[in-house]
């Protein structure tokens, strides 16, 4: 039995939570001492550090968080191939931001009003989400109408990774919601995101015939298992450890 | 704050230069509010040499903070536990706070930060000389915190009385949250010292690697110092380099001791008489070869810090281009009046 009460924690919904916020935090901690402004050197830190609390909740409802964390292979994590996309150049990551932050606040904004075994979770990190929200959408407003390079740059970004914004709307096992509705909010925000921020809506699909729920399969992108091997090498190297 | 008299006396005027017979008059409202220990404000008249001096050491001071963040950055991605990882990158993130406070203080005194970094990234200005040494394991990010960030503390508790207000309390403010991060050093190590012989064995070897670059970090001897002398004067400093060095030294043997781990100094002994540890001589040579740009991390650091810099001009132009666009008032954007950022430029 859980410590959520009698209801069983949904193992597979916890995992795909915990392993997106797991995953995107990881990316974000790789900015630290490179970002192109103190500013953001503070808030890059500060989303990765939101998103890796909410991973050490979630996985600890799954089991002992660094098991899951340092001691699953590649197959076995259950997070979106759009949280582990490369950094690439800022407009990469915000793009990234733009189009996780939208879905998490939806997805969580339903499950704090649900009373499932998210609920008290998603109340507070939905919180935190907004704010991860707020700073995607001012910084895809700067660089779509900023200067014409920052345009282009931020357009590009936002086309390059839409292909990867359909598998976020595959249902996850344990998770009541209506994911077409989620689905519909999520591209009405983003549209009018973009729009204000001068930006074309990307066109072409937004899942491939590799791609639909790849991720939540355990089905990954290439760049993610040289991730894993960075994270994981010194824990592994250690076997039976506590630090 | 400086007192009544002296700020009756001692503002700079908004139109120019006072002349000479007012000047010794400011000299003397200032030398009275230093020795009365009181807090010289930003308005308030300063020697240019003070001002000069304070903006070089807050700026390195600040440097140091964004220089710094990278030895630690090294093992975000590789921190072996999630708890270990939060607390690591909760740290840089502090760091990257303390720069801007230290550079908001620099700022008080006429400069501005992109200045300031422009210096930095040109080698006109420098930074703490430890952040040159690389992290190697895990466990340099336990020594770091207990032994860097114990050296910055025992430098930094006595710059809370500093005769410069905004320095003073930007250091009261920084002091808390370093000694945060030392603790978690601290602990970091201790895990690792009682863990397994492999995890002891690092942890130890750690030590031995920074001891030595930490006690550099409070300067070079009383005898070779500079700027000593003036600074204690103008009480921007409170004690000589060689006393706070003794200082660290006196705390560091004890905790060694509780840690489990030894400090790789063989001359290091108490002595009764002195009431204080002896400890073997220091490498100067090393020291200054650091601090020349010889030092094993030098090229790597600057290096990084630029092109993260160079990289991101795009970024902050565009958020400049948008603010001219965005910030005239009515709500109203230059796209909708048919104005362009480049015309109000």
């Amino acid at each position: 039995m859980t410590a959520t009460g009698p209801a069983t924690v949904p193992v597979t919904a916890a995992l795909a939570l915990g392993d997106d916020a797991l995953v995107l935090s990881h990316r974000l901690g790789e900015w630290a001492g490179h970002a192109p402004v103190l500013e953001e050197e503070v808030a890059l830190a500060n989303i990765a550090l939101d998103l890796l609390g909410q991973a050490r909740i979630l996985l600890s409802m799954a089991g002992d968080e660094d098991e899951l964390a340092y001691l699953r292979e590649e197959r076995a994590f259950r997070n979106l191939q759009l949280v582990e996309q490369p950094n690439g150049d800022f407009a990469h990551t915000i793009a990234r931001q733009l189009y996780f932050s939208t879905y998490q606040q939806l997805l969580y904004a339903e499950l704090a009003a649900g009373d499932g075994p998210f609920a008290p979770l998603a109340a507070k990190a939905v919180k935190e989400v907004a704010y991860h929200r707020d700073h995607a959408e001012q910084w895809t407003r700067r660089l779509g109408d900023g200067t014409e390079t920052s345009h282009e740059r931020m357009r590009h970004a936002c086309a390059a990774l839409w292909k990867f914004t359909g598998e976020m709307f595959q249902p996850i096992e344990g998770l009541e919601t209506d994911w077409t509705g989620l689905d519909q909010r999520w591209q009405e925000s983003v549209a009018d995101v973009l729009s204000r921020a001068t930006l074309p809506l990307p066109e072409g699909p937004r899942t491939g015939a590799w791609s639909a729920g790849a991720g939540r399969q355990g089905l990954h992108t290439e760049p993610f298992g040289r991730m894993l091997a960075e994270m994981q090498h010194l824990h592994r190297s250690h076997p039976g450890a506590s630090w | 704050m400086a007192t009544a008299a002296a700020q009756r006396t001692a503002r700079t005027p908004a139109d120019g230069a006072p002349d000479s017979v007012d000047t010794a008059a400011y000299q003397h409202a200032f030398d009275t509010a230093v020795a009365a220990d009181e807090r010289i404000e930003p308005r308030d008249w300063m020697p240019d040499a003070y001002r000069a001096t304070l903006v070089r050491q807050i700026a390195q001071h600040a440097h140091s903070e964004i220089i710094g963040m990278q030895p630690e950055a090294n093992w975000i991605t590789r921190a072996p536990s999630l708890r270990r990882k939060a607390i690591l990158m909760a740290k840089v993130q502090d760091e990257a706070g303390h720069g801007l406070y230290l550079y908001s203080a620099a700022e008080t005194l006429g400069t501005g930060r992109d200045e300031l970094l422009d210096k930095l990234h040109s080698g006109r200005q420098k930074y703490s000389s430890i952040f040159n040494y690389p992290t190697l394991t895990w466990a340099d990010v336990g020594a770091i915190g207990w032994l860097v960030d114990g050296a910055a503390i025992t430098n930094q508790v006595p710059l809370c009385r500093c005769s410069y207000g905004p320095y003073a309390r930007a250091m009261v403010r920084i002091c808390k949250e370093e000694s945060f991060h030392q603790r978690q050093g601290y602990e970091l190590l201790l895990a690792l010292s009682k863990g397994t012989p492999a995890q002891h064995a690092m942890a130890q070897d750690a030590v031995n690697r920074w001891w030595w670059p930490s006690l550099m970090m409070f300067g070079p001897p009383d005898d070779a110092s500079q700027h000593s002398a003036q600074s204690m004067e103008w009480k921007i400093k409170r004690h000589s380099n060689d006393e706070l060095r003794q200082r660290f030294v006196d705390i560091c043997v004890p905790q060694a001791e509780s840690l489990g781990l030894t400090l790789p100094d063989p001359d290091l002994r108490w002595n009764e008489e002195r009431g204080h540890h002896d400890f073997g001589p220091i490498d100067w040579t090393e020291f200054w070869e650091v601090l020349k740009g010889n030092g094993p991390c030098n090229e790597q650091r600057i290096t990084q810090r630029r092109r993260a810099h160079d990289e991101g001009a795009w970024v902050r132009e565009a958020a400049a281009a948008y603010a001219a666009k965005h910030t005239r008032g009515t709500g109203e954007t230059a796209h909708e009046t048919g104005e362009t950022g480049a015309e109000q430029a």
